[in-house]
């Protein structure tokens, strides 16, 4: 079963320790993206789904630092058989998400990995209700997004993520941190790079290895613009929210400063004035909500896609890179060949040693153009999977704005023509 | 009651290129006198415009004019009529004399004759076309920015107390800036409005100089201000003759002294009434007339209130216009954003659903830049019926203030003439008591006894003057206060259901546009 996303918050606040604690429940939407995940996986999992709630936690640390780290409470309900239980609640810290992501990112080489919101050092230390809620949001889209992917959704990680209690979540944490990050096969990967590198300075052949296929160069070109046509699409909203905001402010002033010259007037007419001015006062303050709701429910969204194709740009680079391995393993096992060839022919008692080598190359480069093949698949999939996001998620954006405004505008005429048949002249007025 | 038309009246206005300059289709015939039509820009709109300053409110909304009838000409102040914007200001304007006053076709030309630079100075003319209500007649003269200022001494000096409207500036500027096309055009713009505001007052526009101003072809008929200097200068060489009593050239008719003392050539008087103003404000005893008027005290307290907050007003209606620019400045950029962006799908789309997505996001789009358009659409109207009404007012607060100090300069203007009469009174009765002590007839005293009657008699004529002035100021100035009363109030309701009428209007057509797009594009939900 799927569920059409309905919107619930329910606030909670009891104290805990110094600080109090705000819990909100959302229910996601699986909507659309579930069907067809259901129709994909043949109903072999129901569609998982996973609520998102916010945990300000109590300071963390000595009295002099005295900072707020916040804790998300990520709460799952969901029937995959890996996961034990219905309802698994776990208490998660911005870092854990970031973890989750590298791995993510690591394993699913040419998935078009979900964003995060930005890491932002300054503004959590003035943590306004603003962002929390804009950060609560992008990480339960981020989840969302990632639980529903067909692939990501498999991972071990995510599992760990959603499951596992805190020590275990350290752990797991602690293990990428620093050199162990890496594998000794990369380190001579960094290494050969170098020296490749040099080489081919020295050599006067810097040329880059590029793949150039017409498409893929269309592709690429294609990402770039849309990254700075959204960018500035994103920075208009966020102009407007702030547009909204002045307007508000402008229009209670105004109804401020003609209260004060109708208390000049006298009686019918400062009646009259002091109806203006209390009407400003509720236009100003329907403009200040649609201001937030524009904030959360129009510029963010646009945000969020920009650091989406960032996503795909960073896909794109580890596509790249793959393919250099590939052409340059496939280049080193060329030559290899004709050196062993050459080898064989004069029966050099290297010949055998160059044979080992050569076939353990000949391993890499098959496995090198494995993973840039799987890379290149994988992306012509995620591009189509990315469309039809973009064009579902982004169309129900644009038509919440369209009736953001559309509401905001028939309230503010409302508003004006009521206040007509107050504002008649001095004998009409006289009458009323 | 607003009621019956109130319905009827909000339907998306005519289109808005022209929409400024509509004649009232859904109206009477008789309307048609009263093209709305901007006066400001000749380039744009026909030169000819209404006359009334009314016709900035029946303006674009040609949607307030289906929602409103504008008031027939003849029923002038008839409180029933159901056209409240129009109201105010045309049932005013209908009971002038004049019915269009225009300025146009400003024309340069060289002075030749007067200036002391050699070659000439170059200046401006302008064409003035009034046409006559009662005669049904229209003349046409032609005038330059010099003669605009002595029509307005001239009218300061038989209108004292009378809220006269305020001449354009006089702008010092250098001479390459007056010849300006931007300048020029301001000021054409200034003096039209200037002469209108002056037909429309009830007593100034009835004037001899107003309409010898409008009329009298060639040069002007009414006697030139001189310069300060030249005053002075005059004053200058009268003052010995006045310190030595000279009557034949030293003294001034007792007419003189019903214009303020400042400024003229009298400078005995200046110094008098100074003196006088000093024992007024410092001296021990209370000067024999003083304002006693409560009435008048309490009315020029509330002028400085509403002063105070109609420049609050002001400053706020300004905010609230570059609020409303900017937000339809920013909803145009997100259009074109958006364009962008669409465009980008359409060109290099390689899945359907960027096409979909592209057409669908194209309605946003336009819906973004059609709405920017209202706004600026808005703002453009709210700057005209908000901040011409204030600016109005504002000026008007100056014309009252500049009636508060006629009246003041002519209660100081009696007030030495009283204390002049009582210290003759009293040298009098001194050369009488002392000349009664004497024995035998001491010629020299009888001639200075004879000297000062005289002088008393002079005075007392001055005073005679001076006092039917002061009542006369008086006067005017309770009447202008009842009619500005009254036109405020109206004025200021007026300019509040333009605007609400306009925002509505306009918010209206934005949440169509913006409700067809939510329609269209619903299937999203």
């Amino acid at each position: 079963m799927f569920r059409e996303g309905i919107l619930d918050y329910k606030l909670l606040l009891h104290a805990y320790t110094d600080t109090f604690i705000i819990v909100l429940h959302l229910w996601e939407r699986a909507g659309r993206l579930c069907n067809r995940e259901f129709n994909r996986l043949n109903g072999i999992y129901d569609c998982p789904y996973f609520t998102s709630t916010v945990v300000q936690a109590a300071k963390s640390g000595s009295l002099k630092q005295s900072y707020i780290a916040f804790r998300w409470i990520s709460k799952t309900k969901t029937n995959i058989p890996e996961y034990q239980g219905q309802e698994k609640i776990v208490i998660r810290r911005y870092s854990d998400f970031v973890w989750l992501r590298n791995r993510l990112a690591d394993k699913f080489k040419g998935i078009f990995i979900p964003p995060l919101p930005e890491k932002s050092a300054v503004e959590k230390f003035r943590f306004s209700a603003e962002f929390i809620e804009l950060r609560r949001q992008a990480l339960d889209v981020f989840i969302n997004r990632v639980a529903s992917h067909p692939e990501l959704r498999r991972s071990e990680d995510l599992r760990i993520f959603l499951q596992e209690d805190e020590e275990t979540m350290e752990r797991a944490r602690s293990q990428e941190n620093g050199i162990f990050k890496k594998k000794p096969s990369e380190f001579m990967q960094i290494f050969k790079d170098v020296q490749s590198k040099v080489s081919d300075v020295v050599l006067g052949k810097e040329k880059p290895v590029e793949e150039t296929s017409p498409e893929y160069e269309k592709l690429k070109h294609y990402i770039f613009e849309l990254e700075d046509h959204l960018s500035e699409a994103q920075k208009q909203a966020f102009r407007l929210v702030k547009r909204h905001r002045e307007l508000g402010q402008s229009l209670s002033d105004f109804g401020k400063a003609t209260k004060l010259l109708g208390v000049c007037e006298g009686e019918t007419l400062g009646k009259a004035f002091s109806e203006l001015g209390s009407k400003l006062e509720l236009m100003s303050l329907k403009l200040h909500k649609e201001a937030q709701n524009l904030l959360m429910n129009f510029e963010e969204p646009l945000k969020d896609y920009v650091r989406a194709v960032q996503s795909i740009k960073v896909t794109m680079m580890d596509r790249a890179n793959a393919f250099k391995q590939h052409y340059e393993l496939a280049e080193t096992v060329r030559l290899k060949e004709i050196n062993l060839d050459k080898l064989t022919l004069i029966r050099s008692d290297r010949a055998g040693e160059a044979e080992i080598e050569f076939r353990e190359l000949r391993g890499e480069s098959e496995e090198a153009t494995a993973k840039y093949e799987t890379i290149a698949k994988l992306m012509n999939e995620e591009l189509l999977r990315f469309q039809e996001q973009k064009t579902a998620e982004l169309g129900l954006v644009f038509h919440e704005f369209a009736k953001g405004q559309a509401k905001l505008s028939n309230e503010i005429a409302d508003a004006w023509r009521s206040l007509l048949p107050k504002l008649g002249t001095t004998s009409q007025l006289a009458i009323m | 009651m607003m009621g019956p038309e109130a319905p009827s009246g909000l339907d998306p206005p005519l289109p808005s290129e022209s929409s400024a300059s509509l004649p009232l289709t859904s109206s009477s015939p008789s309307s048609s006198i009263y093209h709305s039509t901007v006066s400001s820009n000749p380039l744009l709109f026909p030169s000819s415009s209404s006359f009334s300053s009314s016709s900035s409110f029946i303006d674009p909304p040609s949607y307030a004019d289906a929602v409103f009838r504008p008031v027939e000409p003849q029923n002038g102040r008839n409180s029933t009529s159901r056209s409240s914007t129009a109201s105010s200001r045309s049932g005013r304007a209908s009971t002038s004399d004049y019915l269009e006053i225009t300025v146009t076709d400003p024309r340069k030309e060289n002075d030749y004759g007067t200036s002391l630079v050699p070659g000439g100075s170059v200046y401006f003319t302008y064409h003035i076309t009034t046409r006559v209500r009662v005669t049904a007649t229209a003349f046409s003269v032609r005038r330059r920015f010099r003669d605009f200022v002595t029509l307005a001494d001239r009218l300061a000096e038989s209108y004292r107390g009378c809220f006269i409207p305020l001449r354009p500036d006089k702008s010092v500027v250098e001479s390459q800036v007056m010849q300006k096309q931007e300048f020029v055009e301001h000021r054409r713009e200034a003096l039209e409005k200037y002469l209108q505001r002056l037909a429309a007052h009830p007593v100034v526009g009835r004037s001899e100089e107003l309409r010898v101003f409008l009329q009298e072809q060639g040069k002007l008929p009414l006697m030139p201000t001189t310069d300060v200097a030249s005053r002075m200068l005059d004053g200058a060489v009268r003052l010995p003759w006045q310190l030595f009593g000279d009557r034949a050239y030293g003294s001034s008719a007792p007419q003189e002294v019903v214009q303020p003392a400042r400024g003229g050539r009298d400078l005995l008087r200046m110094f008098k009434e100074l003196k006088q103003s000093v024992s007024n404000d410092w001296g021990g005893t209370k000067p024999l007339v003083v304002e006693e008027d409560k009435e008048f005290l309490e009315r020029k307290e509330r002028t400085q209130e509403l002063t105070l907050q109609l420049n609050a007003t002001s400053e706020q209606a300004e905010e609230l216009v570059k609020a409303q620019h900017d937000i339809g400045e920013t909803m145009g950029e997100l259009g074109l954003a958006l364009i962008k962006l669409i465009k980008l799908e359409n060109d290099e789309a390689v899945h359907v659903s960027q096409r979909v997505g592209a057409a669908d996001t194209k309605i946003v789009a336009t819906a973004a830049v059609k709405a920017s358009r209202f706004y600026r659409e808005l703002n453009s109207q709210t700057i005209k019926h908000l901040q011409e009404t204030l600016h109005e007012y504002m000026g008007l607060m100056l014309s009252i203030r500049n009636a508060f100090s006629e009246r003041s300069d002519a209660l100081l203007t009696l007030q030495t003439l009283l204390s002049d009469l009582a210290s003759l009174h009293a040298r009098t009765e001194r050369l009488e008591a002392a000349s009664a002590r004497v024995f035998g007839r001491d010629e020299s005293r009888i001639q200075r006894l004879e000297e000062i009657k005289k002088t008393i008699i002079v005075t007392e004529d001055a005073k005679e003057c001076a006092s039917r002035e002061y009542e006369k100021i008086k006067e005017n100035n309770r009447n202008e206060f009842e009619r500005f009363d009254k036109e405020r109030q109206d004025d200021f309701l007026s300019m509040l259901r333009g605007l609400a009428i306009n925002q509505a209007g306009y918010f209206e057509k934005i949440a169509d546009v913006w409700g067809t797009v939510a329609n269209e594009t619903r299937h999203y939900a």
